[in-house]
Order: structure tokens, then C-alpha cells, then sequence
């Protein structure tokens, strides 16, 4: 059985400590950052940031909210990015937790590609050509503790488990949230293993909250397209 | 914390005002949280939309300052319709006692007033004109039918009668709608068995009228019925994970640990200070708590200087220090003595004044006058260098500084204190770095030097030779032996209750203290927390109470007396049931013989005494019972409080500096009490056209106080990497000022460079008709980290006046301008 995350956003008090946890696990450097006009830093996801809550001020029937949206890796089912690549030297699921994980060999992929291919903007370059981005946590996962992201979320916003149990919670969740916003969903629960609750339209707190039909039907086809043209890939790699 | 963490959970309607509490306490929205999904509603009041909002049923906001304003309409709102609990009000709070004749209010001003000519003071009352009619056995005179026109809730009603929501709203600028939603959701929990808390933190705190803001909220929750239950209480939530515990110890200086009195002058000897300071009540029915006073006092001097400390020598009473009468000692009028070189020397121990401090412009200079100063930190601060800080001319200042680095939190053993009162021990992780020690080591290698020093001679080298000073193993400060101290020893074999107690054995409680010496406890409040059972505070056991309300009794250690919800005997009716069946906190299940009570029982939390409930059954009055405030020396909580300095009701009056010309609610713009100070360096400036901006501080869930453990922490600072001034659209674009430029904010005490934040949450508000505008700025920057040295404290901009109670300092309101830069 995959894991599965359920962030119910509802909950989040964008305390950012998901955010700074993240980075003392993965022992990832701070980036240098000025106040943009804006709490929300750094200004996007990067090499040396896997996740970031997004924060957005949006008013919504007349009434102001400040909406947000803990970032990261979806994890998806069927992966974009691992079926683009098709090197599981580079990218790969791993079967116990379905987590994707990128390994240091994405230096020989074509970072453009990988990127391009993911529905919800996640994967970022570093200075090598390297790519990075959230890993589940699995070396904590795989020693019984939660990622570190969920483990420091004081709410409750962040939540990681089973799938079933997630998918069961996610439904729970979104009833409790469906009383006081009628707009509430989960957003793409059949096709990631990262599940999201908004209590508005997704394009309200992220540009790239949900992977929208349209994209992400071509930009699989683009990655099947891919698949069968590995002689390519290798070819690009032999240059 | 009346209540604590887990107990807000509990709640059916929360009031979020003077905090943001999902940003500065955000485990608290865990609770939060866990009420709002059970059905509670959420209710945030805030000159900004916060995180907090966010999360609110119902947000709205206030100009800073006015909170007395919007919490008297919500008083009003609750007389005027009588949705008060007239059995709680009348039978546990002193809402019947008929105030004494030389009791007024007009213009502004209670009766009993003077002006004061010589500064900071203003004025002063005398607080006998506040007295209550006594009876001819010295007992209050009380109308429990709540019908005698001077009756406090009578007068309650007539001095909130001002109140109405369309002179509130002119004051506070929160639309009137707006306010009859709050009111009318808030005073739903006068109902029987509903609950409402009140979450607050230095957003009520720091103004001229704090004290008398926390009154507003607590005659509230008096009316309501709210006090002693599940999901009730006044809950301050404190900025700093320890400080409930280095309060409970004495942090301030006019409390000895566990809130005892520090003597006065005029104290000459002990039992002329224990009889200053113990209250005593004629009344039968009156626990009267505080009649204790002498033995909690003697068994803290016992504990201070040990065999030392006899009966002859009054256990070393003269050896402790005395404050003269009347003279205030706190942190505002520390610094303007140390402006004006009176003060010589500071311990800044782990404490940065150079942005902690109101008017810090003020405070860095002072420092200058200092001959020595002893900065123990983490890490280097714009306290202990500022010297070379912004401004100063290093060769002109003489204060020599010395720096000693401290360990950090983690590297060391003993308890800390949370909001909760919850005394919870924790190990050491790893050993401390370099030559970096703990707290305890330098204080106790500081005391042993300066009694090798004072043996040599000196003036009155009495208390530091005769001080107990044994808290070492192996040459190493040990925190058990200090937690042992806390809780107290028998000194001598002798007989309590009826029990022999060994010598050097621990005090299991503090109802054990004796005034003859033969006990000691360095906190009488502590005693019970480390005991012949061991470290209660070190428990971490996962067992709910029998009524399953999240007490955990067995979970870490709460004074006193592991009492989770304090005034809980306030929380059932006069038969000791309670109001609320479900979220119960403690019931009396004694047996019962033809309707009275016939054995003592109490189950649930450790009640507020164990005596009977006030009436058996059958209705018939008891005269073995106690009223359910024991604290209090007539037994009733104080919606009349005659104690405070700045009147028993609360009013509203202006911050020192604000937008009206004038109080729209009385004739005196300003607390008529509230201290100013008055060197060169406390300009302030009212209704002036160059600060036209309501100014107020914050902080943020990245930052620390004044940051300095956060700020040179990298992740932290990529998070919040500049001090910035939040605005709202309207003064932007009035200003000119785009979002995430920098720009100048000033007051009349100084100015510091800002990043715009230009958002919808900050709105303009309607103040009698006219349009006034409020900035806020986060106060955990300064100087020395980043090391761009460009962010500085918003405390730079904070004045010279605050509360005349405590003197805790006004920077949630005061006056600036915001130029572009």
C-alpha cells in the first residue's frame, strides 16, 4: 500500500514550520531572500527549497481571506516526470511508499523535459543541472517516523499515512469543511499520493494548485510520446 | 492561564483579542481548532487581519487603543439585556456588595483623585473613597437579590450605560453591525453549561490602560459565568516559554517568588510586614486564602538562609532588601535613572533592552551612563555591543561591558513553566558548546565569588554571608536540588496534621508550611511539585481525569496543587453541580441523609478547597462552606476591583499619543494615573500633523522577542528577512508607496527604515467621521544581525509612558508618520 499525505488547507495557519522543518532534515541551505512586500519567502520553490506555503490575499464574496497552501512534491500515481525521464537510474517510484524519488543521476536528464512535464510546477535545476525537489521524507519513512514536514505541523494540517486511511480522512475532512465552505474539495485525489483540501477554487491559492485536465492529458502524451523514443534519450545522453 | 492549552479545546466561543495567536502561539490552534471543528465559534478583534483572522467565524477589527471602548459596549450589551448568570453573579462575585457613599465617577474621574506634581506619576486616588458598607461584624454589606442601586452590578450598569454601540463605534471605528455580532455571539455563552474563553496576549497588555483592558475581559466572563469552567477562564498567553515560571519566581521587582509582597520601608520588621500584607476577613464563609501569608513568608526566608534564619534574628528579615514606599522600580523607571546616571550597573541576563525596550533610543543611551554592564547571552546582542551600535561614538562611552555566553535552552536540565501553569521538567540534550555555561553554573559561581569576596568585609555583608547557597554536585549547579528548594524541606522533626515529619524531608504541599521555621520553600505556590514521591513535574503519564475534559492530572505538574482550571468551585452551582454536565470540570459527590451532605467528596480536578458546597440539596445553607474565590479575602470575585490605582471600573482614555483631540467617552483624553517621563529623551507628540498615523508592534511566528535567537538563524531569516511596516491600499497609494518598497517610519522619538507591505489586511478606519489610518511594524529586528545592519527595532519608535499598575510600557498604540524613503 502507498502513503499518501492529506493537507487539509482549512487548517493551516501558514506558521511555516513544515517549511523550515523540511529544511533541517534535508540539511538544505537558507536562500537569501528580501521581504518581496509579501510573508511569503523564499519568492518560488528551488533546488535548495522542496516546499513553500504559498500565502494569497484574495476576497471572496466580499469577505477578505488569506489563503494557504503548504507546496510540494504530489507524488503522483502515474509520475509525469519518472515517464519523461525513463531512467529509473534517475527518477524512480519507490513500490513500498509510491514515493517519486529523484537521485543525483537527473544530472544527465534533460532538466527542461522533466520539468516541462509535471502538471503542478514542482521540480527545480541546480547549478550542476542536478534536479530536486520533496522526497517524502522516505529515509525518515522508512525508519517508522512521519516526514518531517507533518511531524512539526502543529494543526493538524498536515496529516501522512496509508492511503486508504488518508483517502478515508481526506473524505472526512471534507465533509467537515464542506458546512462551512460549500466550495471545499480535494483536489486530483485519484492521481497523486499528495492530496490537497481547499475551501475554494485551487487557482485561488497557487498557480499550479490542481493539474488541469487539459495539461495534464498532454503532458502525459508528451511522456508517453517520450517513452517510446528512448533511442533518443539514450543518444542525448551518449552527446 | 485561569484554564490552559489542552482546556481551549473545551470551549463554545473563543475571543481572540490583543493576540495573534496563530501566528506568536501556534500550537494554541491546534485547540483552537479542535473547538471550532466540536461546533465553537471563533471571534478575532484586530486593527489587522492576521492568521488568526483567517481562521475566524468572525473577524473585525478596532484602532489600537480602544479596547475598553469595544469590550464596555459588550458589557453594556449584557445588562442592558439581561443575559448575564444572575446566580453566579450574585452568589460568587461581589456584584451584590453595595459600594460605600464616597464612591463617584464624573468627568472622567473616580472620586478620591489628586494630581501628582512631581513626575512620571500624574495623579493618584486615594482608593478608600472605593471602600464597600461594611456591617457592624466588619463583613461586606451584600444584596444578593442584586436590587440596592449601589450595588456593584447596579453601578456596573450605570457606568457602562455610556456605552451605546454608536459612541463606541466613533471611538473604536469598528462598524456597529459589527459589534452587535460580536457582542451577541459572546454573550451566547451566559447560557447555562456554554463556555466562551478569552485568549489575550501583550496586544491587551501593553497600553496606559492594560491592566484595566484584562478587567473588561474578566467582568465579561464574571457576568457570563465563565470563570472556573471548561473551556472558560482569561487566558494570557505568555511570549515566552518560561516566563509564567520566572514570573512565579519573581522576575519583577515588586513580588517575592510565589506573589508575595516585596517589603516596603516602611515594613520595619517581619511581623510588622506580614501583618501589612495578610488580609484578614470576619466573614465565616471566607477561605480568606491569603491569611497563610506568614507561613509562606517565613518557610521563603527559611529557605533563603537556612540554620542561619532563627526565630531571634526574625528568619533574616532585615537582611532582604526594601523598597522605599511608594517608589516605583520597574523596568521604565530602571532606564530613566540609568538616563538620568543614577544607576551604575545592569545585568542584562538573557535579556536585550537594546530592543526590548519602549523608546529604545532612550535605553541604548542610557547604557552609555552605566560603569559596567554584564551581558549573559547566546550571542553577542545590540545590548552588549551597543557601544559601537548606530549613533554612538564609541571613544565617549565608558561602560565597560562584560559578556558571558550562555548555553541554550536544550543543552541544559530543570523545568520550565508554561501559559498553562503547567511546571514541566525536561532533560538535557546535548552538553553545552565551548566555554558556554548554564544559567544556574554562572549564578552560582557569582554567588560563591561574592561571598569569598564579602568575607573580606563590606557594607551589610550579612545577606550575601549568611545566604544558603548549596545547589552544586560535583562542582556543578544541580537543578534537582534547586527544584527540591522550591518545593521546600521540614527543617526540623515536627508534628503536622498530626504526623511526624522527619527532618530534611520535602513539604508534600503547601497547605504543611508553617510560620515558625520549621519549613522552608523558596515558592510556597511550587510546594507539592517535587516531593518524597519524586519529580511531578518530570510525569508524563497519558490518563485523562474521570471527566475526560483534558486535564491529564498525571502529565508534567500545575500550580497549585496540580489544580488544572483554577476557580473551578466556580464552575458548579451552590449544591456543587455543575453548570455545564458535559464538559464538567469538578462535581461534589458527597453522600446525602435527608437532603443535606453528610461526607465530603469532590471528583474531577483538584477543587479550589475542599470544603462542602455553599447549599445541601435541599436547599438549606451550609455553614462549613467557603465562597469559591479563596484567593480573594472576601471570597468573591471582583467585578467592583478597589485595588487597582486607576479606578475600580474600567474606562476608556486615549494612549498617550493618538488621532482625537479629544476622549470622546469623558473629559480626560488620557489615564488620568498613567505614568510619563520626561527627559529629553520621551518627546511625544498627540493630534500633531507630522505623526498622523496611528502606529502599533507586533510579532510574527518566524521571529523571537527581539530576535536575537532567531535572526542570525539562517531558515529563519530566509523566512522573515527584513523588518517591514504593513499598510493598508488606501495609505499606499495616499503616500504614494508601492508594496515591498522601503520606506522612513518615525515617531517623535526616532525613525527606522521599513519594507512596505501595502495589503487589504490593514483597513482605514472611521473615527468620528474622519479617516484614520494604522501601521504596524515587527519589533524583532535591530542592528547587529542581519549583518546588512539595516534592520532595526520597532521599539525605536515606542513611548515613554505605560501602565500605572504594572508600567508595562504603551507600544501597541502610539503616533507615527511613513515617508517614502
Amino acid at each position: 500500500m502507498s502513503k499518501s499525505f492529506l493537507i487539509d488547507t482549512t487548517l493551516c495557519t501558514a506558521c511555516r514550520g513544515c517549511q523550515v522543518a523540511c529544511k533541517q532534515w534535508h540539511d538544505l541551505p537558507a536562500e537569501k531572500t528580501i521581504n518581496r512586500g509579501t510573508f511569503e519567502n523564499p519568492a518560488d520553490l528551488s533546488f535548495d527549497t522542496y516546499k513553500l506555503v504559498r500565502m494569497r490575499e484574495e476576497v471572496i464574496n466580499g469577505k477578505l481571506n488569506w489563503l494557504f497552501f503548504p507546496e510540494q512534491c504530489r507524488h503522483c500515481i502515474e509520475a509525469p516526470c519518472l515517464e519523461t525521464a525513463g531512467d529509473p537510474g534517475a527518477i524512480y517510484r519507490d513500490d513500498k511508499t509510491g514515493a517519486i524519488i529523484f537521485t543525483a543521476n537527473t544530472k544527465r536528464l534533460n532538466a527542461a523535459e522533466i520539468i516541462e512535464s509535471c502538471p503542478y510546477n514542482i521540480p527545480r535545476k541546480g547549478p550542476d543541472g542536478t534536479l530536486a525537489k520533496c522526497d517524502m521524507c522516505i529515509d525518515r519513512v522508512e525508519n517508522g517516523l512521519l516526514p518531517a514536514c507533518v511531524q512539526t505541523c502543529p494543526t493538524g494540517a498536515m496529516n501522512f499515512g496509508d492511503r486508504d486511511e488518508m483517502l478515508a480522512l481526506a473524505k472526512k475532512r471534507l465533509a467537515v469543511a464542506k458546512k462551512k465552505f460549500p466550495k471545499a474539495m480535494l483536489i486530483d485525489p485519484d492521481d497523486v499520493n499528495v492530496i490537497y483540501l481547499v475551501a475554494y477554487e485551487p487557482e485561488l491559492y497557487c498557480a499550479n494548485a490542481m493539474a488541469s485536465n487539459a495539461v495534464f492529458d498532454i503532458t502525459r502524451q508528451v511522456a508517453l510520446g517520450r517513452m517510446i523514443r528512448p533511442l533518443t534519450n539514450i543518444a542525448s545522453r551518449l552527446l | 492561564m485561569t484554564n490552559h492549552w489542552i482546556d481551549i479545546g473545551n470551549s463554545d466561543c473563543i475571543l481572540i483579542m490583543g493576540s495573534n495567536a496563530a501566528s506568536n502561539h501556534p500550537i494554541s490552534f491546534k485547540y483552537v481548532q479542535i473547538a471550532q471543528a466540536k461546533g465553537a465559534k471563533l471571534i478575532n478583534v484586530d486593527p489587522r487581519f492576521t492568521r488568526t483572522s483567517s481562521k475566524a467565524d468572525i473577524y473585525t477589527s478596532l484602532r489600537s487603543g480602544t479596547d475598553i471602548a469595544f469590550l464596555g459596549g459588550m458589557i453594556k450589551y449584557i445588562m442592558d439585556n439581561k443575559l448575564y448568570n444572575k446566580e453566579y453573579v450574585s452568589s460568587y462575585t461581589n456584584g451584590g456588595f453595595i459600594v460605600g457613599k464616597a464612591f463617584s465617577f464624573k468627568n472622567g474621574l473616580f472620586s478620591g483623585y489628586k494630581t501628582n506634581d512631581i513626575g512620571p506619576l500624574r495623579g493618584k486616588y486615594d482608593k478608600k473613597k472605593w471602600a464597600f458598607e461594611m456591617d457592624t461584624n466588619g463583613v461586606p454589606k451584600i444584596d444578593r437579590s442584586l436590587k440596592n442601586s449601589r450595588c456593584v452590578v447596579n453601578l456596573l450598569k450605570k457606568h457602562f450605560s455610556r456605552y451605546n454601540t454608536k459612541l463606541v463605534s466613533k471611538i473604536t471605528g469598528t462598524p456597529e453591525a459589527d459589534l452587535l455580532k460580536v457582542y451577541k455571539t459572546y454573550a451566547a455563552t451566559g447560557a447555562r453549561g456554554k463556555s466562551g474563553t478569552s485568549m489575550y496576549a501583550m496586544g491587551w497588555t501593553q497600553h496606559t490602560v492594560g491592566v484595566q483592558n484584562i478587567r473588561s475581559m474578566a467582568i465579561i466572563q464574571l457576568l457570563l459565568g465563565n470563570m472556573g469552567v471548561a473551556g472558560g477562564g482569561i487566558n494570557a498567553l505568555r511570549g515566552e516559554s518560561n516566563v509564567q515560571g520566572s514570573t512565579d519566581q519573581c522576575l519583577l521587582w515588586h513580588i517575592w517568588p510565589g506573589y508575595l509582597k516585596t517589603p516596603r520601608a516602611s515594613n520595619v520588621s517581619l511581623a510588622a510586614y506580614n501583618k501589612k500584607w495578610t488580609p484578614k476577613s470576619n466573614d465565616p464563609l471566607s477561605a480568606n486564602w491569603w491569611q497563610n501569608y506568614p507561613k509562606y513568608s517565613v518557610s521563603l526566608l527559611k529557605s533563603y538562609f537556612g540554620e542561619n534564619a532563627t526565630k531571634a534574628n526574625d528568619f533574616g528579615y532585615d537582611w532582604m532588601p526594601k523598597v522605599d514606599d511608594g517608589v516605583d522600580y520597574s523596568w521604565l523607571t530602571l532606564f530613566d535613572n540609568m538616563y538620568k546616571g543614577t544607576v551604575k550597573g545592569l545585568f542584562a541576563w538573557g535579556m536585550n533592552p537594546a530592543c526590548s525596550g519602549a523608546n529604545s533610543n532612550k535605553t541604548r543611551k542610557a547604557m552609555g551612563n552605566l560603569d559596567w554592564m554584564v551581558s549573559a547571552n547566546i550571542f553577542d546582542s545590540e545590548t552588549s555591543s551597543f557601544w559601537k551600535g548606530p549613533g554612538m561614538n564609541p571613544s565617549t562611552i565608558k561602560t565597560e561591558v562584560f559578556s558571558l555566553p550562555a548555553c541554550v535552552s536544550v543543552e541544559k536540565e530543570g523545568s520550565i513553566t508554561n501559559s498553562g501553569r503547567w511546571m514541566q521538567w525536561r532533560y538535557q540534550g546535548p552538553k553545552p558548546l565551548g566555554n558556554s555555561l548554564s544559567d544556574g553554573d554562572i549564578i552560582m559561581e557569582l554567588g560563591l565569588k561574592l561571598k569569598e569576596v564579602y568575607k573580606e568585609g563590606g557594607a551589610f555583608p550579612e545577606p550575601i554571608l549568611n545566604l544558603k547557597w548549596d545547589y552544586m554536585t560535583d562542582g556543578l549547579y544541580d537543578p534537582h536540588k534547586v527544584a527540591k528548594e522550591i518545593n521546600g524541606y521540614f527543617t526540623r522533626d515536627v508534628k503536622v496534621k498530626g504526623k511526624l515529619c522527619k527532618k530534611g524531608t520535602l513539604v508534600p504541599s503547601f497547605s504543611w508550611l508553617q510560620a515558625d521555621g520549621s519549613t522552608s520553600s523558596a515558592n510556597w505556590l511550587y510546594c507539592q511539585s517535587y516531593t518524597e514521591k519524586g519529580n511531578m513535574s518530570a510525569r508524563r503519564s497519558k490518563v485523562d481525569a474521570p471527566n475526560n475534559i483534558g486535564l491529564y492530572p498525571e502529565f508534567a505538574w500545575c500550580w497549585p496543587v496540580n489544580r488544572r482550571i483554577i476557580y473551578n468551585r466556580a464552575s458548579v452551582d451552590l449544591k456543587g453541580q455543575p453548570w455545564d454536565k458535559k464538559d464538567w470540570v469538578v462535581r461534589f459527590a458527597g453522600n446525602v441523609k435527608n437532603g443535606k451532605y453528610v461526607s465530603k467528596k469532590w471528583i474531577g480536578d483538584v477543587p479550589d478547597g475542599g470544603w462542602y458546597p455553599l447549599e445541601n440539596p435541599d436547599g438549606t445553607k451550609r455553614k462549613d462552606a467557603k465562597h469559591p474565590f479563596i484567593m480573594r479575602k472576601h471570597g468573591h470575585a471582583q467585578i467592583f476591583g478597589p485595588g487597582r490605582a486607576d479606578g475600580p471600573f474600567p474606562e476608556h482614555y486615549e494612549p498617550l499619543e493618538c488621532p482625537v483631540e479629544k476622549n470622546y467617552m469623558n473629559k480626560q483624553r488620557m489615564s488620568p494615573v498613567a505614568p510619563v517621563y520626561g527627559t529629553d529623551a520621551d518627546a511625544h507628540a498627540t493630534c500633531d500633523p507630522r505623526f498622523p498615523i496611528v502606529g502599533t508592534t507586533y510579532r510574527v511566528s518566524e521571529h523571537w522577542q527581539t530576535g536575537l535567537m532567531t535572526r542570525p538563524q539562517p531558515w529563519l531569516l530566509e523566512l522573515q528577512p527584513q523588518v517591514f511596516v504593513e499598510m493598508s491600499e488606501e495609505l499606499g497609494k495616499l503616500k504614494g508607496i508601492k508594496n515591498g518598497e522601503r520606506v522612513k517610519v518615525a515617531s517623535a522619538r526616532g525613525s527606522l527604515e521599513c519594507t512596505a507591505i501595502v495589503t487589504k489586511r490593514f483597513k482605514p478606519f472611521k473615527i468620528a467621521g474622519k479617516t484614520v489610518h494604522e501601521v504596524g511594524v515587527p519589533w524583532h529586528f535591530g542592528w547587529r544581525w542581519p549583518v546588512s545592519g539595516t534592520e532595526e527595532s520597532a521599539n525605536l519608535l515606542t513611548p515613554p509612558t505605560g501602565d500605572p499598575n504594572t508600567r508595562i510600557p504603551e507600544s501597541k498604540a502610539f503616533m507615527v508618520n511613513v515617508t517614502k524613503k
